[in-house]
């Protein structure tokens, strides 16, 4: 078959409460029988409590040339984070 | 083992360029390579033989359990080997789809395996004759299987490391079930017990086998270490797995098909007898006891489902046209 299903990304959340998240992909001819299907590859031992599936096509990742570009102006902004300020021990609260 | 004797193309005369060099020192210093990241060919096209030629393995690795699927003697060994030989097709969709990453088409990997450009591991062409091969196959096969696959949980391409992991999750599974089965075998009539070592007796070998040549006979070893898609040579696993199972054996009172077996204090490990290596590439040239059941039961099942799959392409069209026109 020459006609070959599109590839669908499968994103599982596990429990309640939790982002679902990206466990695999699958080939299905379309969304109804990606989820059917993603249920059989991914879910067999109570993996899920839900599916989504996304085209593979459809997503838009970053370019890993761009890499440092993107994610290394954050390196040098530990100001964000709460433990670059140091606090009296005798304050508390904070 | 489930990818054998895995052809890493020949290296160039050259010294590594820039390139390969920052691609080596970046597996060297334990980053993963992922699919969008810059590889060398040779790295690519490895990987892909390696990988594909591993979900061929788990998708064949079905036929000789399911052949027992509909006698299994109870109702719980029944479900419990579906559940397995179900595992094994996941299996095989997950590394598939490792295999992808690196830019091969599903349908070429099912024609290549299907028209036996491809290989698969050796031991699958091997017959099930009684029950008791499928306590063998889980406790022997996939006892081995686990032996590779967990290094490669670490291996140095980020799709492939992370099918592994699940895989191995479930081999656990399937190996406990083979002991499992043995045991309650072992446990039982006289004749149980003999049907058992008869098993043991026709798995045996050819386990030892699936780990592929010897290391001196293993041309290609060097470079897929180097690159971390193999952790260890084929006689260190080989060795770890005879370690490992001939206590196994004895706790079930089965004799291993082995004159030459004895342990080595000095070593520190069993030594084994000689291997035929000549039934091996027998079997991995195509000349096995059931290669040709193997790949025509494939073919057949491949042409079966073809009007299913079919009809589900045209339910999608049709679906996807009646959207259109109530869009339009
Ligand atoms: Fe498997
Ligand atoms: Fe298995």
């Amino acid at each position: 078959m020459k006609n070959e299903w599109p590839l669908w990304e499968v994103f599982i959340r596990s429990q309640h409460g939790l982002a679902h998240r990206h466990v695999g992909s699958l080939h299905a001819p379309d969304a109804a029988m990606a989820i059917n299907n993603a249920r059989d590859v991914y879910t067999r031992r109570n993996e899920g409590t839900s599916i989504w599936v996304v085209k593979a096509v459809d997503i838009t990742a970053s370019d890993p040339d761009d890499k440092q570009a993107l994610f290394d102006p954050a390196q040098s902004k530990v100001y964000r984070h709460p433990t670059f300020f140091p606090m009296p021990d005798e304050v508390k609260g904070l | 083992m489930y990818a054998q004797m895995v052809d890493t193309g020949s290296p160039d005369n050259q010294a590594l360029d820039a390139r390969e060099a920052r691609f080596q020192q970046r597996i060297d210093d334990g980053i993963r390579i992922e699919p969008q990241d810059w590889m060398p060919e040779r790295y690519r096209k490895t990987l892909i033989r390696q990988i594909s030629q591993h979900a061929h393995s788990e998708i064949v690795g079905q036929l000789p359990e399911g052949n027992w699927i509909t006698r299994a003697p109870s109702l719980k060994r029944k479900a419990i080997l579906l559940a397995k030989v179900q595992d094994e097709a996941g299996h095989g969709l997950y590394l598939y789809s490792a295999a992808e990453t690196l830019g091969i088409s599903r349908d070429q990997m099912v024609d290549d395996l299907h028209t036996g450009k491809a290989k698969y591991s050796s031991i699958f062409n091997y017959p099930t004759l009684t029950w008791a091969d499928v306590g063998a196959i889980g406790w022997l096969v996939d006892g081995s299987a686990i032996m590779n696959q967990i290094p490669l949980c670490r291996c140095s391409y980020g799709p492939y490391a992370r099918a592994m992991i699940r895989v191995c999750k479930e081999e656990a599974f399937h190996m406990r079930q083979g002991y499992d089965l043995m045991l309650a075998l072992c446990r039982g009539t006289p004749a149980q017990k003999a049907m058992a070592q008869d098993a043991l007796n026709r798995w045996w070998w050819p386990s030892l086998m699936m780990f592929g040549p010897p290391d001196g006979d293993s041309v290609h070893s060097a470079q897929s270490q180097a690159w971390k898609i193999k952790l260890f040579t084929n006689d260190e696993l080989r060795q770890k797995m005879v370690d490992q199972t001939v206590p196994q054996a004895e706790y079930l009172g089965l004799t291993i098909p082995d004159a030459d077996l004895k342990w080595n204090a000095e070593r520190g490990h069993y030594d084994y007898g000689a291997i035929d290596w000549d039934e091996f590439y027998a079997v991995v040239k195509g000349n096995g006891p059931c290669n040709r059941e193997r790949l025509d039961t494939r073919r057949q099942a491949w042409d079966d489902g073809a009007w299913f799959r079919e009809a589900l392409v045209a339910h999608a069209d049709k679906q996807a046209q009646r959207e259109h026109a109530r869009a339009a």
